[in-house]
């Protein structure tokens, strides 16, 4: 199963240093959801420097949309999706080795959006570990949820409207994670509730992962 | 074995049942059903409304009569976030375990979601009369507001995905994986929010003691309530149970049919062979003879744009749109 986690993480990767649609697509639209935001929020640098953790989430979430129908893009060509199938590949390892690989882009994501937070926003982090704590955990979650509901949706002519709808009340305890303990870490100090949300975290990824594992197989045959 | 089937259409787990038609016992026992839910309503409404006290309480900025959406609003909440969704859940792994995998569960399942955003609508919008009066405010961030409205969505998510065309088998798969991480979802969205909003605010604004002096006839409005309100779910339940038979024995004979009206057409219709042999370019869709309503209906704007029968005057198409 490890080495078949590898093997698609590796796959996926591949194609995204090759192709670049997250780096050069994804990333700048990060970039401009926060700009986007900023002149909602209007030049108030007081009420920016507030709202910096949630709008840092839920622009992290736009992004894992993007970033999940592009794993879901890149094996609907050719019939690669039949062929992951045929490859005789664990279906755990599938399942593990795209999380994998979305999980590894959101990480990049999180950090330009993270600088881009802080520099923009100016967004104030005391506790650098919290605030890594919770986008590690967090993107742990978004990228199994993420990698799932793509493979559900895989099959469907209407994926890019129906995708988010179904992706985005059920992250909704990440964006609600993530934001609390970014506002514990830059209030200074380690809140008591902090270790509250890590847990929340926590469980949020080993219930999908552990579901993921079990089901991905099933999803694909039904897609 | 088979006679069980036969005589109890619910119990049916083909893939496309023979006919959609329910056996007389089970119209009989949805009648019932209906029939009882719909006396349990009416004198709910009646006690509710008339027999019950207002609330008097002294101090009391509300209305008196508010307190009167007692008797609706728990047992609506009660019927959507518990009987519903916990119904779907439980038929959707149901149909998930290769044992008991049966189109019966994903129709169940189906009807349950679909009841169960209605109530889960009514609930929200019977706690905004209740909350904008009392609290000031039509929504308030509250924990278990909020977690209803997620689950709302959830679940209008399962019926966006349900409307989604595909296989039966295939749908009901999909579906039922969507409810399941739904399901798994709920209790970690009711912590966070939970949390969420105790962690904000301190003290939230938690529904102020509904009635100091709970009267005997509100006690058992409140009970009856909850029985006529399951049972409206259970007749609903029912109802759509019985649509979804008929819509998936549409669905699987409608191609056949189609095809067997339109050989029919051709033996059926003398005129026919000869436009079949004369005029071969455009062949028409319906007959023209017969003034179906899809000709009226494409016909139909013209004469009442045009405003008088004679201008849009094509032969027995405006009269068969009047």
């Amino acid at each position: 199963m490890w080495r078949d986690t590898l093997l698609v993480a590796g796959k996926d990767l591949r194609i995204e240093a090759r192709s670049r649609v997250a780096l050069s697509q994804v990333a700048p639209f990060g970039i401009v959801a926060l700009v986007m935001f900023a002149f909602a929020l209007g030049p108030d640098r007081s009420l920016m420097a507030k709202g910096a953790p949630g709008l840092f989430w839920v622009a992290v979430l736009f992004c894992t949309v993007l970033a999940v129908q592009r794993s879901v893009a890149v094996e609907s060509v050719d019939g690669a999706r039949d062929g992951l199938r045929l490859s005789g590949l664990d279906p755990a390892g599938l399942f593990l080795g795209k999380s994998a690989a979305v999980a590894a882009q959101l990480v990049v994501l999180e950090l330009v959006l993270g600088v881009g937070v802080v520099l923009l926003y100016g967004a104030r982090i005391e506790v650098p570990w919290l605030i890594a704590a919770s986008c590690v955990l967090g993107t742990v979650g978004l990228a199994a949820t993420g990698t799932l509901y793509g493979a559900l949706s895989a099959g469907l002519r209407v994926k890019e409207t129906l995708l988010p709808f179904l992706l985005l009340p059920i992250v909704a305890p990440v964006l609600l994670a993530g934001t609390r303990m970014w506002q514990a870490a830059s209030a200074g100090g380690i809140p008591s509730d902090g270790n509250q949300w890590l847990r929340l975290l926590v469980v949020f990824d080993a219930v999908y992962v552990a579901l993921g594992i079990v089901i991905y197989g099933p999803i694909q045959e039904s897609a | 074995m088979t006679t069980n089937t036969e005589v109890v259409p619910i119990g049916q787990s083909t893939a496309a049942p023979r006919s959609p038609f329910p056996s007389p016992r089970a119209r009989r026992v949805e009648r019932t059903v209906g029939i009882t839910a719909a006396v349990g309503t009416a004198l709910t409404v009646w006690l509710g409304l008339w027999i019950t006290p207002p609330d008097t309480t002294k101090g009391n900025t509300v209305p008196g009569d508010l307190v009167r959406l007692v008797y609706i609003h728990p047992g609506v909440a009660w019927v959507a976030l518990y009987l519903a969704f916990g119904l779907a859940a439980a038929s959707s792994v149901l149909y998930l375990w290769p044992r008991t995998r049966s189109l019966f569960w994903d129709r169940l399942a189906a009807a349950a979601v679909e009841v169960g955003v209605v109530f889960n609508v009514c609930t929200l919008i019977s706690g905004s009369i209740w909350g904008r009066p009392t609290w000031g405010v039509w929504w308030a961030w509250d924990a278990r507001l909020t977690s209803t409205a997620v689950l709302l969505v959830l679940f209008l998510g399962y019926l966006a995905l349900r409307r989604v065309p595909a296989e039966p088998e295939v749908r009901a798969k999909r579906c039922a994986f969507v409810a399941l991480f739904a399901s798994v979802d709920i209790p970690i969205v009711h912590f966070s929010v939970l949390w969420w909003n105790t962690l904000h605010q301190g003290a939230t604004v938690l529904n102020p003691n509904l009635s100091p002096t709970i009267h005997g006839s509100m006690a058992w409005t409140l009970l009856l309530g909850f029985v006529a309100l399951t049972l409206v779910f259970a007749w609903m339940l029912l109802v759509r149970y019985r649509i979804g038979v008929m819509e998936d024995w549409l669905g699987s004979g409608e191609m056949d049919v189609a095809l067997t009206e339109r050989r029919a057409e051709g033996v059926g219709d003398p005129g026919a062979p000869d436009r079949a042999a004369g005029g071969r370019a455009p062949r028409p869709v319906a007959p023209s003879p017969s003034p179906a309503p899809p000709d009226a209906r494409t016909d139909g704007p013209a004469p009442t744009a045009a405003g008088g029968p004679t201008d849009g005057g094509v032969g027995a198409v405006p009269e068969a749109a009047r």
